[in-house]
């Protein structure tokens, strides 16, 4: 899979779903052509303890958004405190993100083989997976691999005679981002209406059901299986420094080829995943700008393009993240307004209406957006919005300080602080002129 | 319209999954919607009352989510993407030019919807949660039409495959 310029895939998760595209989600398949369950034996023969220990030596971090340490929330279950629960995060709604509904869809059964391992270690008996509403076929796929699971003796009582029980419950959403945050899930999972909780307690203490809960994400999951299998040091020779292993991104946008590329964390650039491996921008084009971890990440520009796929060196070199792992690319045709407007619509679409900086602060927002970029904008507007921005975001400085319960409301202010880092002198520039223009009409156009 | 015992036995079964009975609160209205092709006021009470919940609070939740209708709306919904990288190939003309063909039909709710993570397929288009794209507005309707004429056998309006409702 070589490209020209060295860019290059290396397939841990996506390995059987790319080498079989017509059958990798059946059992047939998956148990001739692939090694799924193959790690269970290994993992009930290794015990709790050490596939704990290996996950945590790996470095494996959340591939959901927040590239939080999976053995060390693990970790965080309070001893002897029982039931327990493991629910693994497919609500997959993050713009641009379309990785996680691929692993449902088309290696279900390496899904599921995480999912018991990690219920194994976590010493649950029961886990949900929580489906986004949307993926109808997704749901379908999974919820067949769980019925074959059974019948094949992978699920349920005494699971290969390793006296561990297991029950997975399919639960599919009904259709909103804030389903995605963790204590979102937990309460869409209970019947509720999808309102994130105020952490602490964090999940792992108290999540569903006020019981000690793991969330991960789907990708995550469907890692551990190779972890168990290939051992800690294996995963940890791909990447480097605290961003070891692969992940998979999605790159989209004004980019020739756009799909899912797993890749080697820190070793690969930006530009090998957009030029290398995406086939460059449309058309001969150059690239304007890109959003590099979901729209809740400030944006990035060409400069930055040979920056590393590195969690901490994003976070911290480049002030944005990799969050979700969706790139979206943006040629110089593009207007940077209207991309802040449409992620600032999606924002106050999805803002559930908890916290008060977020519900009115995302209105807000996506409306002095939308003036500005239809025309009605005025010179002061971008620090207007930056005021607003202050309410939620108190510094405006990345990492983002939170004034509301869950991350979605500093999420609204990436598409502005982005536009006001990368763009000022060409937005102002441009209110000024679109003021000029409306003073010479008679009528205000609607 | 009252459940049947089918319904019931059915809706028992899920609520048996869940070690509280609430959290079938979301598979029981996707359940009704597929019974009914929408969730009516009479599905939440008889709902309320399996979950032993109040029906206020079984509208307050079905009221959140954007995929439980309220009202009828048709045998096919589709959902085109506005999202940023549909919108940048196509996605809020494709929006508008189907709403428009469509906007007398009542077997057809055209919507737009936010980012259905389908973005190599941009623009993206579900029909009854099924995936399709990219395509222009002829090539969306050529699609529409083949589910309307029965080439392709549509889901219900919350995704499930029609051989899976009782
Ligand atoms: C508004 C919002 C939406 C989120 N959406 C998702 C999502 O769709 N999928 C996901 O895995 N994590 C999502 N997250 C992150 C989760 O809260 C959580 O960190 C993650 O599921 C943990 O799994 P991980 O540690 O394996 O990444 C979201 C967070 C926020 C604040």
């Amino acid at each position: 899979m070589a490209d020209a310029d060295g860019a290059h895939e290396t397939r841990i998760v996506t390995e059987f779903l790319r080498a079989r595209p017509d059958d990798s989600w059946t059992m047939e398949a998956a148990r001739t052509h692939n090694r799924a369950y193959q790690s269970l034996e290994q993992a009930f023969a290794m015990g709790r303890p050490a596939i704990v220990e290996a996950v945590t030596a790996s470095v494996l971090r959340g591939k959901g958004g927040a590239g939080f340490g999976t053995g060390q929330k693990w970790s965080f279950l309070p001893k002897d405190s029982f039931p327990r629960y493991l629910c693994v995060n497919g609500d997959e709604g993050e713009p641009c993100t379309f990785k996680d509904h691929m692993l449902i869809e088309r290696d279900p059964h390496q899904l599921l083989e995480g999912i018991i391992i990690s219920a194994y270690a976590v010493e649950t008996e029961l886990a949900f997976v929580y489906v986004r509403g949307e993926f109808a076929l997704g749901a379908e796929r999974i919820g067949q691999a769980i019925r074959d699971a059974y019948a094949q003796g992978y699920l349920g009582k005494n699971i290969l005679g390793s006296g561990f029980n297991l029950d997975v419950v399919l639960h599919r959403g009904a259709g909103c981002y804030i389903a995605g945050d963790e204590t979102g899930l937990l309460s869409s999972l209970e019947g509720e209406r999808a309102m994130p909780r105020i952490k602490p307690p964090f999940p792992a203490a108290q999540g569903v059901y006020a019981a000690p809960t793991i969330v991960n994400n789907v990708e995550t999951i469907s890692t551990v299986p190779h972890i168990v299998r290939r051992g800690a040091d294996w995963y940890n020779s791909m990447g480097g420094g605290k961003s070891t292993g692969t992940r998979i991104f999605s790159v989209s946008g004004h980019v020739e080829r756009p799909g899912n590329y797993e890749v080697e964390l820190h070793n690969t650039t930006f530009r090998d995943l957009i030029f290398g491996l995406a086939g460059g921008v449309r058309d001969g084009r150059s690239v304007k700008f890109f959003v590099p971890g979901g729209a809740s990440s400030p944006w990035l520009v060409p400069e930055h393009l040979d920056a590393p796929l590195d969690m901490d060196y994003v976070q911290g070199e480049l002030k944005s993240m990799l969050g979700s792992g969706a790139v979206m690319v943006f040629d110089e045709t593009t207007d940077p307004l209207l991309i802040a407007w449409r992620l600032a619509k999606f924002f106050a679409h999805e803002s559930c209406g908890k916290c008060t900086p977020c519900r009115e602060g995302s209105g807000w927002i996506e409306k002095v957006l939308y003036r500005m970029s239809h025309g009605q904008g005025r010179p002061e507007d971008l620090d207007l919005l930056l005021s607003f921005g202050n309410n939620i975001v108190p510094g405006l400085n990345a990492p983002f300080a939170q004034t509301t319960i869950c991350a979605l409301g500093p999420s609204t202010m990436s598409p502005v602080v982005s536009l006001d880092r990368w763009f000022r002198d060409e937005i102002t520039e441009r209110m000024r002129r679109d003021e000029e223009r409306r003073d010479t009409l008679d009528v205000v156009p609607a | 319209m009252g459940l049947t015992d089918a319904d019931r036995g059915r809706a028992q079964e899920i609520i048996a999954r869940y070690p509280h009975p609430k959290s079938a609160l979301l598979p029981l209205l996707h359940l009704a919607q597929d019974r009914d092709g929408w969730v009516t006021p009479d599905a939440m009470v008889e709902i309320a009352a399996l979950l032993d919940l109040t029906p206020a609070l079984v509208l307050g939740v079905c009221s959140f989510y954007s995929m439980l209708k309220r009202e009828p709306v048709g045998r096919l919904v589709v959902s085109v993407c506005t999202n940023v990288s549909c919108m940048v190939n196509g996605g809020s003309d494709l929006f508008e030019e189907l709403r428009a063909r469509y906007a007398a039909d009542p077997d057809v709710l055209v919507e737009e919807v936010e980012c259905i993570a389908h973005c190599d397929r941009a623009p993206a288009f579900q029909i009854n949660y099924d995936f399709h794209g990219p395509a222009d507005a002829d090539g969306a309707a050529g699609v529409i039409g083949q589910y309307q004429r029965g080439d392709l056998v549509a889901r219900t309006i919350s995704g499930t495959s029609p051989a899976a409702v009782p």
